[in-house]
Protein backbone atom coordinates (compact mmCIF):
# COMPACT_ATOMS: atom_id res chain seq x y z
CA UNK A 1 0.00 0.00 0.00
CA UNK A 2 1.36 3.40 -0.72
CA UNK A 3 0.94 5.33 2.83
CA UNK A 4 2.23 8.64 1.03
CA UNK A 5 -0.91 7.93 -1.42
CA UNK A 6 -3.43 7.17 1.13
CA UNK A 7 -2.80 9.66 3.28
CA UNK A 8 -3.26 12.13 0.95
CA UNK A 9 -6.20 11.64 -0.24
CA UNK A 10 -7.23 11.43 3.26
CA UNK A 11 -5.75 14.97 3.64
CA UNK A 12 -7.92 16.02 0.18
CA UNK A 13 -10.79 14.49 1.27
CA UNK A 14 -11.67 14.89 5.11
CA UNK A 15 -11.73 18.71 4.49
CA UNK A 16 -15.05 18.07 2.60
CA UNK A 17 -16.29 15.67 4.88
CA UNK A 18 -15.99 17.65 7.74
CA UNK A 19 -17.46 20.87 6.00
CA UNK A 20 -20.13 18.82 4.44
CA UNK A 21 -20.78 17.62 8.01
CA UNK A 22 -21.09 21.49 9.46
CA UNK A 23 -23.26 22.51 6.53
CA UNK A 24 -25.38 19.46 6.94
CA UNK A 25 -26.06 20.68 10.79
CA UNK A 26 -27.97 23.22 9.04
CA UNK A 27 -29.92 21.23 7.28
CA UNK A 28 -33.96 22.60 8.80
CA UNK A 29 -32.09 25.23 10.45
CA UNK A 30 -31.13 27.46 8.13
CA UNK A 31 -31.46 31.16 8.51
CA UNK A 32 -34.54 31.07 5.23
CA UNK A 33 -35.95 27.95 3.47
CA UNK A 34 -33.73 28.90 0.35
CA UNK A 35 -30.64 29.33 1.76
CA UNK A 36 -31.00 26.47 3.99
CA UNK A 37 -31.88 23.95 0.97
CA UNK A 38 -28.80 26.14 -0.31
CA UNK A 39 -25.97 25.06 2.50
CA UNK A 40 -27.47 21.20 2.36
CA UNK A 41 -26.60 21.23 -1.22
CA UNK A 42 -23.30 22.38 -0.80
CA UNK A 43 -22.89 19.72 2.08
CA UNK A 44 -24.05 17.16 -0.39
CA UNK A 45 -21.33 18.11 -3.30
CA UNK A 46 -19.20 17.70 -0.68
CA UNK A 47 -20.19 14.39 0.56
CA UNK A 48 -20.18 13.52 -2.57
CA UNK A 49 -17.06 14.30 -3.70
CA UNK A 50 -15.82 12.93 -0.89
CA UNK A 51 -17.10 9.33 -1.41
CA UNK A 52 -14.82 9.26 -4.70
CA UNK A 53 -12.16 10.21 -2.56
CA UNK A 54 -12.37 7.38 -0.63
CA UNK A 55 -14.08 4.43 -2.59
CA UNK A 56 -10.29 5.57 -3.90
CA UNK A 57 -8.70 5.50 -0.88
CA UNK A 58 -10.00 1.71 0.31
CA UNK A 59 -9.15 0.46 -2.96
CA UNK A 60 -5.55 1.60 -2.37
CA UNK A 61 -5.66 0.54 1.00
CA UNK A 62 -6.72 -2.73 -0.07
CA UNK A 63 -7.28 -4.27 3.30
CA UNK A 64 -10.92 -4.55 3.74
CA UNK A 65 -11.65 -0.77 4.74
CA UNK A 66 -14.03 0.23 2.52
CA UNK A 67 -15.17 4.27 2.23
CA UNK A 68 -17.51 4.02 5.22
CA UNK A 69 -15.04 2.22 7.67
CA UNK A 70 -12.50 5.40 6.59
CA UNK A 71 -15.75 8.38 7.04
CA UNK A 72 -17.28 6.58 10.02
CA UNK A 73 -14.93 4.54 12.09
CA UNK A 74 -11.69 7.01 12.91
CA UNK A 75 -10.30 8.39 15.92
CA UNK A 76 -10.24 11.84 16.28
CA UNK A 77 -6.88 12.39 15.90
CA UNK A 78 -6.34 10.13 12.63
CA UNK A 79 -8.42 12.95 10.84
CA UNK A 80 -6.53 15.41 9.28
CA UNK A 81 -8.99 17.92 7.95
CA UNK A 82 -7.77 21.89 8.51
CA UNK A 83 -9.06 23.56 11.33
CA UNK A 84 -10.89 25.62 9.23
CA UNK A 85 -13.46 23.40 8.40
CA UNK A 86 -14.68 22.11 12.25
CA UNK A 87 -15.16 25.48 13.36
CA UNK A 88 -19.04 25.56 14.07
CA UNK A 89 -21.86 27.14 12.57
CA UNK A 90 -22.11 30.16 15.11
CA UNK A 91 -24.25 32.17 13.27
CA UNK A 92 -24.72 32.52 9.30
CA UNK A 93 -22.05 34.72 8.74
CA UNK A 94 -19.68 32.04 10.09
CA UNK A 95 -20.93 29.97 8.33
CA UNK A 96 -20.50 31.56 4.98
CA UNK A 97 -17.10 32.85 6.08
CA UNK A 98 -15.86 29.65 6.77
CA UNK A 99 -17.04 28.44 3.51
CA UNK A 100 -16.30 31.62 1.23
CA UNK A 101 -12.53 31.01 2.89
CA UNK A 102 -12.45 27.55 2.33
CA UNK A 103 -14.29 27.98 -1.14
CA UNK A 104 -11.45 30.14 -2.07
CA UNK A 105 -8.56 27.53 -1.44
CA UNK A 106 -10.60 24.79 -2.70
CA UNK A 107 -11.39 26.47 -6.04
CA UNK A 108 -7.60 27.13 -6.80
CA UNK A 109 -6.54 23.30 -5.15
CA UNK A 110 -8.72 21.55 -8.08
CA UNK A 111 -7.84 23.64 -10.51
CA UNK A 112 -4.42 22.35 -10.16
CA UNK A 113 -5.31 18.80 -9.05
CA UNK A 114 -6.94 18.02 -12.77
CA UNK A 115 -3.10 18.22 -13.38
CA UNK A 116 -2.38 15.26 -11.45
CA UNK A 117 -0.55 12.60 -13.08
CA UNK A 118 -2.50 10.09 -11.09
CA UNK A 119 -5.63 9.93 -13.60
CA UNK A 120 -8.16 8.96 -10.39
CA UNK A 121 -7.29 12.46 -8.72
CA UNK A 122 -7.10 14.38 -12.19
CA UNK A 123 -10.79 12.96 -12.78
CA UNK A 124 -11.83 13.66 -9.36
CA UNK A 125 -10.93 17.03 -9.63
CA UNK A 126 -12.32 17.30 -13.25
CA UNK A 127 -15.73 16.33 -11.95
CA UNK A 128 -15.79 18.51 -8.52
CA UNK A 129 -14.56 21.59 -9.79
CA UNK A 130 -18.04 22.87 -11.66
CA UNK A 131 -19.97 22.27 -8.06
CA UNK A 132 -16.80 23.84 -6.37
CA UNK A 133 -17.09 26.88 -8.71
CA UNK A 134 -21.08 27.31 -7.64
CA UNK A 135 -19.86 27.15 -3.86
CA UNK A 136 -17.38 30.02 -4.46
CA UNK A 137 -19.67 32.54 -6.45
CA UNK A 138 -22.29 31.79 -3.53
CA UNK A 139 -19.97 32.52 -0.34
CA UNK A 140 -18.63 35.42 -2.32
CA UNK A 141 -22.04 36.44 -3.15
CA UNK A 142 -23.11 36.89 0.25
CA UNK A 143 -19.66 37.99 2.00
CA UNK A 144 -20.22 41.13 -0.48
CA UNK A 145 -24.18 41.08 0.60
CA UNK A 146 -23.60 41.04 4.24
CA UNK A 147 -20.58 43.09 4.19
CA UNK A 148 -22.24 45.98 2.03
CA UNK A 149 -25.19 45.31 4.09
CA UNK A 150 -26.87 46.15 7.51
CA UNK A 151 -24.66 47.65 10.45
CA UNK A 152 -25.76 44.69 11.93
CA UNK A 153 -24.97 42.35 9.13
CA UNK A 154 -21.59 43.84 8.60
CA UNK A 155 -20.43 43.62 12.03
CA UNK A 156 -21.44 40.04 12.27
CA UNK A 157 -19.28 39.12 8.84
CA UNK A 158 -16.68 41.36 10.10
CA UNK A 159 -16.15 39.33 13.40
CA UNK A 160 -16.49 35.99 11.84
CA UNK A 161 -13.56 37.32 9.48
CA UNK A 162 -11.72 38.41 12.48
CA UNK A 163 -12.00 34.86 14.06
CA UNK A 164 -11.51 32.50 11.21
CA UNK A 165 -8.69 34.55 9.12
CA UNK A 166 -6.06 32.96 11.59
CA UNK A 167 -7.03 29.30 9.80
CA UNK A 168 -6.56 30.30 6.56
CA UNK A 169 -2.84 30.05 6.74
CA UNK A 170 -2.56 26.39 7.59
CA UNK A 171 -4.52 25.41 4.62
CA UNK A 172 -1.39 25.79 3.01
CA UNK A 173 0.55 23.76 5.36
CA UNK A 174 2.58 21.01 3.72
CA UNK A 175 2.96 17.83 5.57
CA UNK A 176 5.29 14.88 4.52
CA UNK A 177 3.05 13.25 2.44
CA UNK A 178 1.76 16.29 0.92
CA UNK A 179 5.36 16.97 -0.27
CA UNK A 180 6.35 13.70 -1.43
CA UNK A 181 3.15 13.44 -3.33
CA UNK A 182 4.26 16.79 -5.15
CA UNK A 183 7.82 15.54 -5.61
CA UNK A 184 5.91 13.05 -7.60
CA UNK A 185 4.08 15.32 -9.89
CA UNK A 186 0.45 13.76 -8.16
CA UNK A 187 0.26 16.23 -5.39
CA UNK A 188 -0.89 19.82 -5.86
CA UNK A 189 2.02 22.42 -4.83
CA UNK A 190 -0.56 24.68 -2.64
CA UNK A 191 2.27 26.96 -2.41
CA UNK A 192 2.70 27.79 -5.81
CA UNK A 193 -1.07 29.98 -5.31
CA UNK A 194 -0.93 30.77 -1.77
CA UNK A 195 -0.03 34.23 -2.79
CA UNK A 196 -3.20 34.63 -5.58
CA UNK A 197 -5.50 32.93 -2.55
CA UNK A 198 -4.66 36.02 0.08
CA UNK A 199 -4.97 38.42 -2.66
CA UNK A 200 -8.37 37.18 -4.25
CA UNK A 201 -9.77 36.78 -0.88
CA UNK A 202 -8.59 40.12 0.48
CA UNK A 203 -10.05 41.96 -2.82
CA UNK A 204 -13.34 40.12 -1.80
CA UNK A 205 -13.65 41.52 1.87
CA UNK A 206 -12.54 45.01 0.34
CA UNK A 207 -15.50 44.88 -2.13
CA UNK A 208 -17.66 43.72 1.09
CA UNK A 209 -16.10 46.50 2.82
CA UNK A 210 -14.43 44.61 5.56
CA UNK A 211 -11.16 44.86 7.13
CA UNK A 212 -8.72 42.35 6.67
CA UNK A 213 -7.44 41.20 9.63
CA UNK A 214 -3.35 42.08 10.43
CA UNK A 215 -2.37 38.97 12.29
CA UNK A 216 1.26 37.39 12.74
CA UNK A 217 0.28 34.18 14.27
CA UNK A 218 -1.69 31.74 12.84
CA UNK A 219 -3.27 28.29 14.00
CA UNK A 220 -2.25 24.90 12.76
CA UNK A 221 -2.71 21.32 13.87
CA UNK A 222 -5.54 20.01 12.00
CA UNK A 223 -3.55 17.72 9.25
CA UNK A 224 -0.97 16.61 11.93
CA UNK A 225 -4.36 15.20 13.59
CA UNK A 226 -4.28 17.98 16.28
CA UNK A 227 -7.90 19.60 16.35
CA UNK A 228 -9.36 22.58 18.17
CA UNK A 229 -11.88 21.18 20.84
CA UNK A 230 -15.05 21.69 18.15
CA UNK A 231 -13.94 18.77 16.35
CA UNK A 232 -14.49 15.62 19.20
CA UNK A 233 -18.34 16.50 19.33
CA UNK A 234 -18.88 16.79 15.50
CA UNK A 235 -17.57 13.40 15.13
CA UNK A 236 -19.61 11.81 18.05
CA UNK A 237 -22.49 13.06 16.53
CA UNK A 238 -21.44 12.22 12.94
CA UNK A 239 -20.26 8.92 14.01
CA UNK A 240 -23.03 8.14 16.50
CA UNK A 241 -25.32 5.48 14.73
CA UNK A 242 -21.94 3.42 13.31
CA UNK A 243 -20.50 3.30 16.75
CA UNK A 244 -23.92 2.69 18.57
CA UNK A 245 -24.62 -0.51 16.00
CA UNK A 246 -21.90 -1.56 14.17
CA UNK A 247 -22.11 -2.15 10.76
CA UNK A 248 -25.66 -0.77 10.37
CA UNK A 249 -27.08 -0.16 7.04
CA UNK A 250 -29.53 2.23 5.95
CA UNK B 1 -39.86 42.76 13.64
CA UNK B 2 -38.98 40.20 10.82
CA UNK B 3 -39.24 41.70 7.58
CA UNK B 4 -39.42 39.36 5.05
CA UNK B 5 -37.50 39.21 1.47
CA UNK B 6 -39.87 40.04 -1.51
CA UNK B 7 -41.40 36.84 -3.39
CA UNK B 8 -40.92 35.61 -6.65
CA UNK B 9 -42.51 33.43 -9.16
CA UNK B 10 -40.06 31.16 -10.84
CA UNK B 11 -40.68 29.04 -14.19
CA UNK B 12 -38.01 26.80 -15.67
CA UNK B 13 -37.57 25.11 -18.73
CA UNK B 14 -37.47 21.60 -18.33
CA UNK B 15 -35.93 20.73 -21.67
CA UNK B 16 -34.97 22.78 -24.82
CA UNK B 17 -37.95 23.29 -27.44
CA UNK B 18 -40.07 23.52 -24.53
CA UNK B 19 -41.34 26.05 -22.73
CA UNK B 20 -40.83 27.83 -19.44
CA UNK B 21 -43.52 26.50 -16.38
CA UNK B 22 -44.12 28.02 -13.56
CA UNK B 23 -42.26 25.68 -10.50
CA UNK B 24 -43.41 27.56 -7.41
CA UNK B 25 -42.21 30.48 -5.83
CA UNK B 26 -39.82 31.63 -2.99
CA UNK B 27 -38.06 34.97 -1.13
CA UNK B 28 -34.98 36.40 -2.30
CA UNK B 29 -33.66 40.33 -1.84
CA UNK B 30 -33.38 41.04 -5.61
CA UNK B 31 -33.12 39.06 -8.98
CA UNK B 32 -30.14 38.04 -8.69
CA UNK B 33 -30.31 35.65 -5.19
CA UNK B 34 -33.89 35.02 -6.92
CA UNK B 35 -31.98 33.34 -9.65
CA UNK B 36 -29.63 31.61 -7.40
CA UNK B 37 -32.26 30.43 -5.09
CA UNK B 38 -34.59 29.46 -7.16
CA UNK B 39 -31.42 27.13 -9.05
CA UNK B 40 -30.80 25.75 -5.28
CA UNK B 41 -34.75 24.88 -4.87
CA UNK B 42 -36.08 23.87 -7.86
CA UNK B 43 -33.51 22.38 -9.96
CA UNK B 44 -31.03 20.16 -7.66
CA UNK B 45 -32.66 17.21 -9.29
CA UNK B 46 -31.76 18.27 -12.58
CA UNK B 47 -35.37 19.50 -13.51
CA UNK B 48 -33.89 22.49 -15.69
CA UNK B 49 -31.67 24.05 -18.55
CA UNK B 50 -32.96 27.77 -18.19
CA UNK B 51 -34.73 29.64 -15.41
CA UNK B 52 -36.66 32.91 -15.30
CA UNK B 53 -37.84 34.95 -12.58
CA UNK B 54 -40.17 37.82 -11.37
CA UNK B 55 -41.46 39.36 -8.78
CA UNK B 56 -44.90 38.24 -7.92
CA UNK B 57 -45.73 42.39 -7.65
CA UNK B 58 -45.56 42.20 -11.18
CA UNK B 59 -48.09 39.80 -11.81
CA UNK B 60 -51.26 40.90 -12.50
CA UNK B 61 -54.24 38.49 -11.72
CA UNK B 62 -57.51 38.39 -12.63
CA UNK B 63 -59.52 38.43 -9.84
CA UNK B 64 -62.01 35.02 -8.87
CA UNK B 65 -64.96 37.25 -7.99
CA UNK B 66 -65.23 37.99 -11.46
CA UNK B 67 -64.82 34.27 -12.73
CA UNK B 68 -68.41 34.00 -13.64
CA UNK B 69 -67.88 37.07 -16.26
CA UNK B 70 -64.75 36.13 -16.91
CA UNK B 71 -64.75 32.17 -17.84
CA UNK B 72 -68.70 31.09 -18.07
CA UNK B 73 -69.56 32.73 -20.66
CA UNK B 74 -67.61 30.10 -22.56
CA UNK B 75 -69.25 26.94 -21.25
CA UNK B 76 -72.72 26.56 -22.94
CA UNK B 77 -70.54 27.62 -26.27
CA UNK B 78 -69.75 23.80 -27.67
CA UNK B 79 -69.23 25.19 -31.33
CA UNK B 80 -65.97 27.01 -29.93
CA UNK B 81 -64.49 23.84 -30.17
CA UNK B 82 -64.00 22.20 -33.97
CA UNK B 83 -65.50 19.32 -32.96
CA UNK B 84 -68.55 19.25 -35.61
CA UNK B 85 -66.02 18.21 -38.73
CA UNK B 86 -66.59 14.86 -40.03
CA UNK B 87 -62.53 14.20 -40.92
CA UNK B 88 -61.86 11.54 -43.75
CA UNK B 89 -60.51 8.35 -42.13
CA UNK B 90 -56.78 8.88 -43.58
CA UNK B 91 -56.18 12.25 -41.37
CA UNK B 92 -54.47 10.66 -38.50
CA UNK B 93 -53.66 12.58 -35.16
CA UNK B 94 -56.67 15.16 -35.18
Amino acid sequence: MNNNLYNYILGIADNSLILGQRLGELCGHGPSLETDIACTNISLDLFGQVRSYFQYAAQIANDGRSEDTIAMLRTERQYVNVLLVEQPNVDFAYTITRQFLFDVYHYKFLVQLQKSNDATLAAIAKKSIKEVSYHLRFSSDWIKRLGDGTEDSHNRIQNAVNDLWAYTDELFHQTPADKTMIAEGIGVDTLKFKDNYFKEATEVLIEATLVVPDLEYFQKGGKEGVHTEHLGYLLAEMQYMQRTYPNMKW
Amino acid sequence: MKKEWPLWEVFVRSKNGLEHRHFGSLHAADADMALVNARDVYTRRSEGVSIWVVESKHIKASNPEHNGELFEPAQDKVYRHPTFYDLPDEIKHM
